[in-house]
C-alpha cells in the first residue's frame, strides 16, 4: 500500500507526527547505529554501515512514493501549530537531502575504511544532520528554523574535524566553528529584531506570533519599509549567506573545503549550500515577499559579487578542493541571480530547483573522482595528481569530464540546461547587468574547469615517474560513477525522463 | 529524369514519416556508434572499423537521399515547392512547457548544408582511418559524436537544439585537439575553448532575447517567424539583439577581428577534425545569421550591415595579405579559410536574395574545398614531416596524384570556373556590384590574393628542384604516392566540387527558393542601398 498525501491528510487529523515519519525514522536509525556498535561483535560492524545506507534508501523510497504517486495534491498542511508546513515542494527538498546523504554515505564508506577512521559515529551524525536538514526546509517558524539550523551546524563542526589526526581537518573545523558561530548570531539577532518589531503594539499590523512565517508575512506586508524590518531581514539573509557561501560571507569556504575529509566537503558543498537556498526561497515566498524593492538590489549585488569573486579567485587555484569551493561560490552567485529573478518571475523557482539537483549530481561526480585520484592526504593533493588520470583509468577521466562539464554548463550535459533556464528567468526579470556578469563568469570558468580537464585528459607535463598510481575501481565505485554520469547526461538530453518531477 | 522525379516524389509522399525518421537516424547512428567506440574496450580492430564505417556512412547516405527528395519536390506543384520546411518531425524531451522540443526538418537553405555535412563527414571519417594516432578507437568515436552534432544542428528547427547540437559537435573538437593535436595543442585547445565559449554564450544571449521579447516563449523557429512577421520587435531591441547575435556568431565564424583562434586551431588540430570544423561546423554561425538573425530581426540586420561590410572586407583584404605571408601550409590554409568567410559575410551583409544565394552556395563550395585542402595538407605532412613552404619542393616527382589533387583543390578554392566555388563567388560579386562598387572592387582584389597564395603554395611544394632540407630528407626516406584509402575521400570531395561546378542547379535551385522565401518578400531598407528586387539568385549563374 502506498501512502499518498490524501491518506497522510487523514492520518494527520489524528496524529501530525506521521507526516514527519521520514525524519523520525532517520533519527531512530542513527540512534540504533550507536547501540548496535556497543552490542555487536567487531566482526559484524561492517553490517552497521550497510544498515545505515539501506535505511536511508528505504526512507528515500518512502518519500519518493509519497511524492510521485497520485493524487499529487498541491496542498500545504500546517503542522504543530504552524511550526512545519507539509508541501509538495518540501517533499522535493527532502528527496534532495536524502539523495545527498546517501551519496555521501557511499563516498564515506570507502574513505573511512581506507583511513581506518571510525564509521559508526560518522553515519550517526550524518543521519541526524540529514534529518535536521529535512525539517529545516519545511519549517515555517523561526524557533524551529533556528533549532534545526543549529543541529545541522553543530553536526558539521564535528564532521569537518572528523579526521582528528590531520591538522588540516582540525584547522578547518576551527575556522568553520568561528565563522559558523558568527553567522548564527547574526541570524539570531535578525530573528529577534523581527520578533520585537512584529509584536510591537505601537506598529500598524502587529501580530500575536511574529516568529511564525504567516504571521510575520502579514506584519511585513503592512510595514515593508520599517527600518527594523529591513535590518532584521538583512541580518537573517546574512546568516543564510554563510550557509550558501555567498560573498561577503565566503571567507571560510576554501579553507574549510580543503581541510574537511572529502565526503564531508561534498556534503558541505551540496547540502549546506542547497539548504541555504531552500530556506531563502521559503523566506522570499513567505514573509519576505513584500520586501522585493529592498531585496532585488541587495541580492543582485551579492549575486554579481559572488559570481565575480568565485570565478576570478578560482582561476589561480592548484588545489582541486579549493577550486571546487571557489567555483561553488560562483554557483551560489548564479543561483542567487535565480532567486532575485524569482521575486518577479515565479517560474524561476523550478529553474533553481533543477539547478540544485544538477549541481548535486555534477558535484558528486567530481568529488568521487577527487576521492579516487587523491593520495591519502587529500587536503594537500593538487592538480599534478590528475596527470595521467585518463590514461590510467579512462572511466575516471570520463566521469571528471562529465562532472566538470556539467558544472561549467556545457551541452549536452544537464548543467547547460540548468544555466539556460536560470538565464532565461533572469532575462525575463530584467536583470540585464547581472546576466552580463553571469555570462562573463561562465566564460571565465571555462578556463579553470577546462584547465583541470586538460591535465587529466591530455598529455601530461609531469614526468611519468612522479605521477602516482590510482587504485583500480571497485565494482561499487563503477556503478556509482556510471549511474551519476547517466543521470547527468539524461537530465541534459531528455529532462522529461524524470516525469515532471521538477518542471 | 522525369520518371526518377516521379519515383522520388512517390517515395516522399508515401513515406514522409519515414523520411522524418531518417533525420533522427542521421543523428543517432553516429552518436550510438561513437558512444560504443568510446565506451567499449577490447573490440577487435575489424569490428571497430566496421562500426565506425557504419557511423560515417549512414549520415552521408541519408543526407544525399533527403536532399534529392527536397530537390525533386521543388519542381512539383503543391505546398512544398517554395523552399519551406519539409520532413518536419517533433519529439518532446520534457521541456515543451518551456517552448523547447526537438523539432527537425530541412528547408531550402539548410538542405544543401545538410548535404555538405554528410559528404564532408564521410570524407573526414574515412580519411581518419589513415591517421596514425595513439588510440584510434577514441579518435573515431569523438569524430562520430562530432558528426552527430553536425547532422543535428543543420536539421534543427528548434533554435535551442540548433545551439545544443552545435555545442555537442564543438566539445569533441576541443578534446580531439588536446588529445591528438600537433604543436602547442594544449594551449591552443584552451584558447579555442574560451574564444568559442564566449561566442556561443553571446549568441545564446541573443537567442534568449528573441525567446523572451518575441512573447512566444518558444525556441521554435517557425513559431518565432510567424509571430515576429506579425509583430516585429521595436527597433532598439532589434538592434541590440542583432548586435549580440552578430558578435556571437561572428566569433564562431572567425569574423575579423575575432578570428585569431582559427588559424592556430586549424594548424594544430588533427586533419579530420580540421576538415569537419573548417568545412562544416563553422557554417553554423553563418546559418544562424542567415536563417535566424536576419529574417527574424531585419531592422537590426539593416542597422549592422554597413559595419559588417567593413569587417568582412577586413577578412578579405587584411587576412588575405596575412595569408600571403604565411610559411606554414596549415596556417596558410587556416588563414585562407578565415579569408573566404569574408566573402560570405559580404554577401550576407547585402541582405538581398542574390547575396544570400551566393553566400549559401559558397558555404557549400568552401566547405568541400576547405576540407579537401586540409586533408591534402595532412597527406603532405605525413609524407614529409614538414609543412614549411620554404623547405618543401619538387614533390610532384614522388607523388604525382597528390600534386594533381592539390592543384585541383587550389584552383577550386580560388574560384576557377568548373568548380562549385566559382558559382558562389560569381553570384556574390553580382550582388556586391549592385550594392556598392567599392566593396565589389575590394572583393575582387581578394580573388587575386587567393590565386597568388594558392599558386605560390603549389609551386613551392610540388614544383621546382627539391630544396636543401628536402633532399636531405629524401636521402633517408622515400615518399610514396597516395594509397587507395587516401584517394577515396579526396575523390569524393573533388567529385562533389565538380558536379556542383557543372550542374550548379543541383543546389542553387533550393537555395534560391529558400532565400526568396526568407528575404525577397520583405524588402529591407539599408543605410546604403535601396530595397532589392527579388531577383533569383541563380539567374546569374545559369
Amino acid at each position: 500500500m502506498i501512502p499518498s498525501l490524501e491518506t497522510y491528510r487523514e492520518i494527520a487529523q489524528l496524529n501530525e507526527w506521521a507526516l514527519i515519519l521520514p525524519e523520525i525514522v532517520l533519527a531512530v536509525i542513527a540512534l540504533t547505529l550507536l547501540v548496535a556498535e556497543l552490542l555487536l561483535k567487531k566482526s559484524r560492524h561492517p553490517f552497521i554501515s550497510l544498515f545505515a545506507i539501506l535505511g536511508q534508501v528505504a526512507v528515500l523510497a518512502l518519500v519518493l512514493a509519497n511524492f510521485w504517486f497520485p493524487p499529487q495534491l498541491d496542498v500545504s498542511l500546517s503542522l504543530f501549530s504552524g511550526m512545519i508546513s507539509h508541501t509538495a515542494n518540501g517533499q522535493m527538498m527532502r528527496i534532495f537531502f536524502l539523495l545527498a546523504s546517501i551519496l555521501v554515505s557511499l563516498l564515506a564508506n570507502s574513505y573511512l575504511e581506507q583511513r581506518k577512521l571510525p564509521k559508526v559515529e560518522f553515519f550517526a551524525i550524518l543521519l541526524l544532520v540529514t534529518a535536521s536538514f529535512m525539517l529545516l526546509v519545511q519549517s515555517t517558524h523561526f524557533v524551529m528554523l533556528f533549532i534545526c539550523l543549529e543541529t545541522v551546524t553543530v553536526g558539521f563542526y564535528v564532521l569537518v574535524s572528523y579526521f582528528r589526526s590531520q591538522n588540516t581537518s582540525l584547522e578547518g573545523g576551527l575556522k568553520y566553528l568561528i565563522q559558523g558561530a558568527l553567522s548564527s548570531s547574526l541570524l539570531l539577532f535578525g530573528i529577534v529584531l523581527l520578533y520585537g518589531a512584529g509584536s510591537n503594539p505601537g506598529l500598524v499590523g502587529n501580530v500575536a506570533e511574529p516568529m511564525q512565517f504567516d504571521h510575520l508575512a502579514t506584519f511585513i506586508s503592512a510595514n515593508p519599509s520599517h527600518p527594523l524590518v529591513l535590518i532584521g531581514a538583512l541580518l537573517i539573509i546574512s546568516g543564510l549567506c554563510f550557509k550558501m557561501g555567498v560573498v561577503p560571507f565566503q571567507i571560510w569556504v576554501p579553507d574549510v573545503y580543503q581541510g574537511a575529509p572529502m565526503p564531508v566537503t561534498a556534503f558541505l558543498a551540496v547540502a549546506s549550500k542547497a539548504g541555504g537556498f531552500f530556506l531563502l526561497m521559503n523566506l522570499i515566498k513567505g514573509p519576505f515577499a513584500a520586501l522585493d524593492a529592498f531585496l532585488i538590489p541587495l541580492l543582485s549585488v551579492l549575486a554579481a559579487l559572488s559570481i565575480l569573486y568565485g570565478n576570478l579567485a578560482a582561476l589561480g587555484q592548484y588545489s582541486p578542493k579549493r577550486l571546487i569551493g571557489l567555483s561553488g561560490i560562483s554557483h551560489a552567485g548564479y543561483l542567487l541571480m535565480g532567486v532575485t529573478a524569482a521575486l518577479t518571475i515565479p517560474s524561476a523557482y523550478s529553474a533553481i530547483n533543477f539547478y540544485l539537483f544538477v549541481y548535486l549530481f555534477g558535484s558528486f561526480l567530481v568529488f568521487a573522482v577527487m576521492q579516487k585520484a587523491s593520495p591519502d592526504h587529500d587536503a594537500l593533493h593538487d592538480m599534478r595528481d590528475y596527470a595521467n588520470l585518463y590514461k590510467q583509468q579512462p572511466l575516471l577521466g570520463m566521469a571528471l569530464a562529465i562532472g566538470l562539464g556539467s558544472l561549467a554548463g556545457i551541452p549536452p550535459l544537464a548543467g547547460f540546461l540548468a544555466k539556460l533556464l536560470l538565464f532565461i528567468a533572469a532575462f525575463q526579470a530584467g536583470l540585464y547587468t547581472l546576466l552580463g556578469v553571469a555570462i562573463f563568469g561562465v566564460v571565465v570558468s571555462i578556463y579553470y574547469y577546462f584547465g583541470w580537464l586538460r591535465t587529466a585528459l591530455f598529455r601530461p607535463f609531469v614526468a611519468p615517474e612522479t605521477a602516482h598510481t590510482i587504485p583500480a575501481l571497485t565494482r561499487g565505485q563503477l556503478v556509482f560513477l556510471i549511474v551519476l554520469m547517466t543521470v547527468t547526461v539524461l537530465l541534459g538530453v531528455y529532462p522529461g525522463s524524470i516525469g515532471g518531477l521538477l518542471f | 529524369m522525369e520518371s526518377l522525379q516521379h519515383f522520388l516524389l512517390n517515395c516522399f509522399s508515401q513515406h514522409s514519416g519515414l523520411n522524418s525518421a531518417l533525420l533522427y537516424a542521421a543523428i543517432l547512428a553516429p552518436l550510438i556508434m561513437g558512444g560504443l567506440l568510446i565506451i567499449t574496450d577490447k573490440l577487435p580492430a575489424s569490428t571497430e572499423k566496421l562500426l565506425a564505417s557504419i557511423g560515417f556512412a549512414i549520415p552521408a547516405l541519408i543526407a544525399i537521399w533527403l536532399w534529392s527528395l527536397y530537390n525533386a519536390s521543388l519542381g512539383a506543384p503543391g505546398i512544398f515547392n517554395d523552399g519551406g520546411w519539409q520532413f518536419i518531425t517533433t519529439f518532446d524531451t520534457g521541456l515543451s512547457r518551456l517552448g523547447i522540443s526537438l523539432k527537425l526538418g530541412l528547408n531550402g537553405i539548410s538542405a544543401p548544408i545538410y548535404l555538405l555535412a554528410g559528404l564532408v563527414g564521410a570524407a573526414a571519417g574515412f580519411y581518419a582511418f589513415n591517421a596514425k594516432v595513439e588510440n584510434p578507437r577514441v579518435y573515431h568515436g569523438l569524430l562520430l559524436i562530432m558528426l552527430a552534432g553536425l547532422m543535428g544542428a543543420f536539421s534543427s528547427i528548434d533554435i535551442f537544439f540548433f545551439y545544443f547540437f552545435h555545442e555537442l559537435a564543438l566539445i569533441p573538437t576541443f578534446i580531439m585537439l588536446g588529445l591528438y593535436g600537433g604543436r602547442q595543442s594544449r594551449s591552443i585547445a584552451l584558447e579555442l575553448t574560451i574564444y568559442l565559449t564566449l561566442g556561443a554564450m553571446l549568441s545564446l544571449t541573443g537567442l534568449i532575447v528573441l525567446y523572451v521579447k518575441s512573447g512566444v516563449n518558444s525556441f521554435d523557429l517557425i513559431a518565432l517567424t510567424t509571430q515576429l512577421a506579425d509583430k516585429p520587435l521595436p527597433e532598439n531591441i532589434q538592434n541590440y539583439a542583432f548586435g549580440m547575435l552578430l558578435l556571437g556568431f561572428g566569433t564562431l565564424v572567425s569574423l575579423w577581428p575575432l578570428h585569431s583562434w582559427a588559424p592556430r586551431g586549424y594548424a594544430a588540430a588533427p586533419a579530420s577534425t580540421a576538415m569537419l570544423h573548417a568545412g562544416v561546423l563553422k557554417k553554423f554561425g553563418l546559418l544562424g545569421l542567415i536563417q535566424i538573425a536576419a529574417p527574424l530581426i531585419p531592422m537590426g540586420a539593416a542597422h549592422w550591415a554597413p559595419l559588417l561590410m567593413w569587417l568582412a572586407l577586413g577578412n578579405v583584404l587584411i587576412i588575405g595579405f596575412v595569408t600571403m605571408a604565411q610559411d606554414d601550409l596549415k596556417q596558410m590554409l587556416g588563414y585562407s579559410s578565415v579569408m573566404h568567410m569574408g566573402y560570405i559575410f559580404l554577401a550576407f551583409a547585402t541582405l538581398s536574395t542574390t547575396g544570400i544565394g551566393g553566400a549559401v552556395t559558397l558555404m557549400v563550395a568552401h566547405g568541400l574545398s576547405a576540407a579537401l585542402l586540409f586533408m591534402l595538407a595532412d597527406m603532405i605532412e605525413r609524407r614529409t614531416k614538414n609543412l614549411d613552404l620554404g623547405e618543401l619542393g619538387g614533390l610532384v616527382r614522388q607523388a604525382p596524384t597528390l600534386a594533381a589533387f592539390f592543384v585541383v583543390a587550389t584552383l577550386a578554392s580560388a574560384g576557377l570556373p568548373g568548380f562549385a566555388n566559382f558559382w558562389g563567388e560569381l553570384t556574390i560579386f553580382t550582388a556586391l556590384f549592385g550594392h556598392s562598387k567599392l566593396l565589389a572592387a575590394g572583393a575582387i582584389v581578394g580573388i587575386v590574393i587567393s590565386a597568388v597564395y594558392g599558386l605560390r603554395a603549389v609551386s613551392k611544394i610540388f614544383f621546382g628542384e627539391p630544396t636543401e632540407p628536402m633532399s636531405q630528407f629524401l636521402k633517408t626516406n622515400t615518399i610514396t604516392d597516395l594509397s587507395a584509402a587516401e584517394k577515396r575521400p579526396a575523390i569524393l570531395l573533388i567529385f562533389a566540387l565538380l558536379v556542383i561546378g557543372f550542374f550548379p542547379k543541383l543546389i542553387t535551385e533550393s537555395i534560391n527558393a529558400g532565400a526568396r522565401r526568407l528575404y525577397a518578400d520583405k524588402p529591407v531598407m539599408t543605410a546604403t542601398a535601396q530595397p532589392t528586387s527579388p531577383v533569383a539568385s541563380t539567374q546569374a549563374s545559369h
